[in-house]
């Protein structure tokens, strides 16, 4: 047995969550050792458990990560008011650990309230992250820039956020300097662009900087000569009548960047003012350009001078060719995303097909993550991808119209995916379009090990396709499925393995209101929530298929804070006592 | 499982084999009552081709152009964050009266056509009405019986009258307005220099 100090030296080097939660595993020192040392919680379902459980387990924590809403919320699949509020969390945490340091939040209901209680209970709060969160205005924003003295990090990822004023920005006073990354991209409304200057000027350990749409260009110049240690830099409205003077002086601005390796923003677009960037295009890692409304030819150059990217998220205005660029030029690519410039077109005016993912899999070695919108793939595209890359763990496709076949064979997309489940080992997600059979899910079942992301939409034939997914993939955790034929049968015959899972989400499927209550009343360790928005919702029989169920393990029991279009199953103690 | 046959629903009553809910392994059983509700599932999402007459004459132009194509909710997957930011739906120009003092701003995302949008000039400047000129509606000055003619500069920085190309086509290549009087705006010489 080791004496404590020796324990809490040898747990300081554990970083992850999962080892930290192994290592509590091994006897009960070592539990109650690691307790008393844990800095950093997370909390991948703000329903899994209450926050006193939480806080009485682990006394002294200086850093708190929730999520809250499911990911296809992102996709408007949840309605609104379904939960995921912040408020009890905040309430319970701001008693219990006057020194937290940060709150990093995802899709979760944030009111300013709650940004009110952040701002004047923790003195030396350093770090407030909201990721795709909404409930709160400006005014809770000017309440944590008036208040947090040791704020390094306000970072804004795609929030809704109520605009009252840009006053907020303002609020942070002169005597703050201890900014070291803010992120407001998602806001609308002007802020004071002498506040925003003078903060800058002030800040020396300011390493990203995020604008928002309504900083012209033409004010980009001051800005970064004020922050010339800047690494992650993001435009606002990239745009305006061209002036030379304007341009020599943003061109001459990005040169003398020497730090800067991330580069976002590009708001409507102005192509005439993109070589402006090209001095600092060797530098980049990083290169959002996904909101850069350009054609390829203007895309096309600057890739092809972003020698050490790692990270490139366009739009698909990059077309094929744009994309063999970067697979010639981009040696060190991780990652690509390519975004849809139009979801919703039925004539397809751009150039981009699976050609394109296939040059950057054969050119680009390093590259591990994919995330692609198209309108067509084949199967052989799909294996030639899965074995120019085995090394992928991310790779995520989305074939725009639904069940669509392999455009070549007219065959569905199985053995396509079946292929890259099999050559990729150390994939953990996956996400499937096109047309796809049971057959793709047996594929899935048996080689994708290491999955532990699902997404799947419009495909499958039966439940035997959900049973193969369930019963095989032995590292899933999440699941979501939408608009596919799978019910009860796969759902009840799994039952003990979502208990190893977070969570499942299954809409537009096939399960009924009875075998969700089913399922409520035997895995106590399952809440079983069945949203479902039909009036008459009441009054259905129980073998109609619910609208949407969500499933998670939970230790804290059903939730209260429910609006009347959520049923938690089989919790009642009705159906208690009915249970055979 | 109580009986609720006089609910309302329009599915078929199910025989007990099918409602009976088992831990049972699928596939065992209901091959063909998969295959229907697939069919019913791509009823959903399938393209209503040869619509009812109503829905057709209530066609948008967009609408025609994707013909019968049900939008499903939250496909594709893309952030409706990103698809505001994405959507122009604001497309603010800033219009220009000759003889006023300052400017105004509209957006021509919120008019669906140039009668629309004479409209809006209307209410926007409290001057003008709108009148019946040889079939043409223009608008006037009443005091002092001046017509005011809109023109608008263009993505490649020429004048041009508003009106001669679709309305897409000008919502999308329009950068600013101005309502000139109708003495300047046939002068093309002065055109020029006032740009």
């Amino acid at each position: 047995m080791f004496p404590e100090e020796v324990l809490e030296h040898v747990f300081s080097f554990l970083n992850s969550h999962t080892d930290r939660n192994t290592a509590s595993l091994v006897c009960k020192s070592w539990y109650e050792m690691e307790r008393w040392c844990r800095k950093r919680v997370f909390i991948g379902n703000c329903y899994a458990v209450n926050p006193r459980v939480v806080i009485r387990r682990f006394p002294e924590v200086k850093s708190v990560e929730l999520k809250g809403k499911p990911h296809f919320a992102d996709f408007n699949l949840v309605p609104e008011g379904w939960g995921g509020y912040v408020y009890p969390w905040i309430v319970e945490i701001a008693r219990a650990y006057p020194w937290l340091e940060e709150i990093r939040l995802k899709r979760m209901v944030v009111t300013d309230e709650c940004l009110e209680i952040v701002a004047k209970s923790f003195r030396n709060f350093r770090v407030l992250v909201l990721e795709s969160c909404e409930g709160f205005s400006t005014d809770g924003l000017a309440a944590v820039a008036a208040n947090c003295r040791n704020l390094r990090v306000l970072d804004l990822r795609e929030c809704e956020v109520e605009e009252l004023s840009g006053h907020w920005l303002s609020h942070f006073p002169d005597s703050f300097t201890s900014l070291e990354s803010l992120n407001m991209a998602c806001l609308g409304s002007e802020v004071s662009f002498s506040a925003l200057e003078r903060l800058v000027a002030r800040s020396p350990n300011l390493k990203t900087l995020r604008l928002n749409r309504t900083v012209p260009i033409e004010k980009l110049s001051t800005l970064l000569q004020r922050a010339p240690q800047l690494v992650d830099f993001g435009t606002g409205a990239y745009s305006a009548e061209i002036r030379q003077d304007v341009y020599s002086r943003l061109a001459d601005a990005f040169s003398r960047s020497k730090n800067l390796k991330s580069l976002s923003g590009f708001w409507d677009v102005t192509p005439a003012y993109l070589p402006a960037i090209y001095s600092v295009c060797s530098q980049l890692t990083s290169l959002n350009l996904s909101y850069a409304a350009t054609r390829s030819p203007d895309l096309t150059k600057i890739v092809s001078q972003c020698y050490n990217l790692q990270r490139l998220v366009v739009l698909d205005y990059i077309e094929d060719t744009g994309l063999n660029t970067v697979s010639m030029s981009c040696k060190d690519l991780r990652e690509l995303v390519v975004f849809p410039s139009d979801p919703f077109v039925g004539e397809v005016d751009v150039l981009l097909t699976e050609q394109g993912l296939v040059s950057v899999s054969q050119g680009c070695s390093k590259l591990q993550s994919v995330l692609y919108f198209c309108h067509q793939m084949s199967n052989s595209a799909l294996i030639s991808i899965s074995k120019n890359r085995p090394n992928l763990t991310c790779f995520r496709l989305c074939i725009i119209e639904p069940r669509v076949p392999d455009y070549v064979t007219h065959e569905p997309l199985d053995v396509g995916f079946g292929s890259i489940v099999e050559n990729c080992k150390q994939l953990t997600r996956l996400s499937m379009s096109g047309l796809l059979t049971d057959r793709v899910f047996e594929y899935i079942g048996t080689h994708a090990k290491n999955l532990d992301m699902l997404s799947i939409a419009f495909a499958g034939d039966s439940d035997l396709g959900l049973h193969h997914v369930l019963s095989g993939c032995d590292s899933l955790r999440k699941l979501e499925i939408r608009d596919c034929p799978f019910g009860d049968k796969a759902l009840l015959a799994n039952a003990s393995k979502l208990e190893k899972m977070r969570s499942l989400w299954m809409s537009s499927c096939l399960v009924s209101f009875g075998a969700c209550k089913l399922l409520g009343q035997k895995m106590p360790g399952l809440n079983v929530e069945v949203i479902d928005e039909r009036e008459n919702v009441n009054s259905l029989p129980e073998y109609v298929p619910v609208e949407k169920v969500y499933i998670y393990r939970t230790v804290s029991g059903q939730r209260f804070d429910t609006p009347d279009f959520v049923r938690i199953m089989g919790k009642d103690k009705d159906d208690l006592y009915n249970l055979s | 499982m109580s009986s609720e046959t006089s609910t309302v629903t329009s599915e078929p009553p199910p025989t007990t084999a099918d409602t009976e809910l088992t831990l049972r392994l699928p596939g065992e059983s209901q091959k063909s009552e998969a295959k229907s509700t697939k069919r019913r599932f791509s009823d959903l999402t399938d393209l209503k081709l040869g619509g009812n007459d109503e829905s057709d004459t209530e066609c948008s132009v967009v609408t025609r152009s994707t013909p019968a194509k049900e939008r499903v909710v939250g496909w594709p997957p893309v952030r409706s964050h990103r698809k505001n930011m994405m959507k122009k739906d604001c497309k603010y120009v800033k219009v220009a009266v000759d003889g006023a003092p300052y400017l105004r701003k509209v957006d021509l995302e919120l008019y669906s056509g140039y009668q629309q949008l004479l409209c809006g000039f209307e209410h926007l400047f409290s001057c003008f009405t709108i009148r019946n000129v040889l079939n043409e509606r223009k608008l006037m000055d009443p005091v002092n019986g001046m017509e005011y003619v809109p023109t608008y500069e263009d993505k490649e920085g020429d004048w041009m009258l508003v009106g001669d190309v679709p309305w897409m086509m000008f919502v999308e290549s329009c950068k600013r307005i101005r309502l000139m009087k109708n003495s300047e705006a046939v002068n093309g010489s002065e055109l020029l220099e006032k740009c």
